[in-house]
């Protein structure tokens, strides 16, 4: 959802941890809400100004990369930062909600509102095969305990008088991983939760936080270590400057080297290509790609079935990490993208040590006053093709294939633009029968409109869509590019 | 005000202001009123400067005949133009 208000808040929240981490004023950390919101302070959003600052509070134990879940409200902002700095690893859940900033919305329900002109046909009474629409003072209203959401009423209702209540949340996520609890506050059960982020970018309060490691990444900077930058193919376009300025800003900002995770790509795509060129030849039906760390956990928690139709390929982001080792040994890899779901595929990947997303990136550069259109161009130290350039949009990873694949008459691509409850229902169905009519390489995007839709973008998809495709379309083609040579994967 | 009787309407988008929500003030020119088209010059600076000091957090800034609306929306910038052009 786009919401400046909501952004700003996450964005100012982790600008103010990043200056104190760099200023060396972790102690003082305890007045970050205080300073957001200071005595006699407008209150913009909430009841009143201590309510504002709790959820300041809790959103910048996100930003230090801890649960809201777990916190007793006892500990201050200035001991949560010393855990922060004093830990060894990231959390393993990615995601935390914000209790305090979770607005408890009302149950998802089918509810009749004023607009009820009491007609006289009563098409909802009629529809409604439970029962539960009664007339009351001349207007319908619904018996919540016979009520099953169906939404028939809705539909036949003359007047469009009868509304479903929505919970943004609930009703974002793929595969119904987050609800509400007891308390009335979202709750999410990781068991089920495939990490897309859906539910981050749906809250209209923005409630729903990644936990960030941004304060574990300027350690490692701190500690001396070669820290790599492994920059998305959907970072073009997030700043209104080219991929090289953003990559040099990361290099002002610490960063020793810059990557493109397009350069990945290149494997990821001839990798797939020789990978779907053997099962055709074996008389598979279909092949799945596998680069969008998302689908990966939805297979692997709700669809097992489809296990055998997905690619072995391993994602950009893996192949762009074992490069950056095999070059660097002993360097320190971040990837930087929109997605959450990355965090959860690195903590399981070999090469790939901490991941950030876009606004971290941008807050650091607000964090450390750097103006990236003023600085010089980095030059990457490899050539990434069109193809791996274009993984960022839906659509792009299915052509890179094709065209990897030169002569293939026999591929027939489609897309699974955005995962949700529908597309979902279809991969379990093509997966059971193990056919899929809508063609033999299906390419998965969780994110609808891919990558640059991802929850954690700096700039709009329809622009980005633009500036990634034109960067493409500069490069060369995969074809004509040398292979990549890579030791034996781990 | 320009010289040409147009208001003058100028964004930024620095990385501070960038970061911070102006690229929501991108699609600017396409939510100011019809009738009001004509009378605004809309300018995109790479950076106005403004973010330099301590008020960094009051990014995005907008400025309106040199006036600075900080912490700029959609919906401020376009009330304000309708200030200028009402009086």
């Amino acid at each position: 959802m786009d919401n400046s208000n909501t952004t700003h808040l996450k964005r100012e929240v982790l600008v103010r941890l990043i200056k104190a981490y760099i200023n060396q004023e972790m102690k003082e950390l305890y007045k970050l809400p205080f300073e957001m919101r200071p005595k006699n302070a407008e209150v913009p959003y909430r009841c009143c100004i201590y309510k504002e600052r709790a959820i300041l509070r809790q959103r910048a134990i996100a930003g230090l990369g801890l649960s809201v879940e777990t916190d007793d409200e006892m500990t201050s902002l200035t001991q949560y930062g010393q855990q922060a700095i004093d830990r060894e690893k990231p959390d393993e859940e990615i995601l935390t909600v914000v209790e305090t900033a979770c607005k408890g919305c009302v149950p998802s329900r089918v509810y009749v509102t004023e607009l009820c002109q009491g007609c006289v046909a009563r098409p909802c009474v009629s529809t409604c095969k439970f029962g539960a629409i009664q007339i009351k003072d001349g207007k319908s209203v619904i018996d919540g305990e016979k009520c099953k959401n169906c939404g028939m009423c809705m539909n036949v209702c003359p007047y469009s008088a009868i509304v479903r209540l929505k919970v943004p949340c609930e009703d974002a996520c793929p595969v119904g991983a987050i609800t509400k609890n007891e308390n009335g506050h979202a709750e999410i059960d990781f068991d089920k939760c495939i990490s897309c982020g859906a539910c981050v970018g749906a809250c209209p309060f923005a409630a729903v936080h990644e936990k960030s490691q941004v304060i574990d990444v300027l350690k490692q900077m701190k500690a001396g270590k070669k820290v790599v930058a492994m920059l998305a193919p959907s970072v073009v376009g997030q700043l209104p400057v080219s991929i090289n300025k953003i990559a040099q800003g990361l290099i002002k900002a610490g960063f020793d080297e810059v990557f493109e995770v397009a350069y990945g790509a290149d494997v990821t795509a001839r990798t797939e290509a020789v990978d779907f060129k053997e099962r055709m030849e074996e008389g598979h039906e279909f092949m799945t790609t596998s680069c969008c760390a998302a689908y990966n956990e939805l297979v692997d928690k709700h669809i097992p079935e489809m296990k055998p139709f997905r690619s072995e390929t391993r994602t950009p982001m893996h192949y762009t990490a074992q490069i950056v080792k095999e070059r660097y040994p002993d360097s320190v890899a971040v990837f930087i993208g929109p997605c959450v779901a990355k965090r959860k595929e690195a903590q399981k990947d070999e090469y790939t040590d901490y991941v950030m997303n876009f606004e971290e990136m941008g807050a650091l550069f607000v964090a450390l006053n750097i103006e990236v259109a003023h600085l010089e161009d980095y030059q990457f130290a490899d050539v990434a093709s069109k193809e791996g350039k274009n993984f960022a949009v839906t659509g792009g990873v299915a052509e890179s294939v094709k065209v990897a694949l030169k002569d293939f008459p026999e591929l027939f691509p489609t897309c699974v633009n955005g995962l949700n409850p529908k597309s979902v229902r279809d991969l379990k169905n093509w997966a059971k029968k193990g056919q899929c009519p809508e063609g033999n390489l299906i390419e998965i995007m969780a994110c609808e409109g891919g990558c640059v839709a991802g929850s954690a973008c700096l700039n709009n998809k329809r622009i980005t869509t633009k500036k990634v495709q034109e960067y493409a379309n500069a490069a060369q083609c995969i074809n004509d590019l040398p292979d990549i040579e890579l030791k034996a994967s781990k | 005000m320009e010289e040409s009787g147009k208001i003058s309407l100028e964004l930024c988008f620095g990385t501070t202001c960038f970061v911070m929500g102006a690229s929501k003030l991108q699609d600017i020119e396409s939510f100011i009123p019809p009738q009001y088209k004509n009378k605004v010059d809309v300018k995109a600076h790479t950076c106005l400067d403004l973010c330099k000091n301590s008020t960094y957090m009051k990014a995005p800034f907008v400025k309106i005949d040199g006036e600075i609306i900080s912490e700029a929306t959609v919906e401020k910038v376009i009330q304000a133009i309708e200030r200028k052009i009402n009086g």
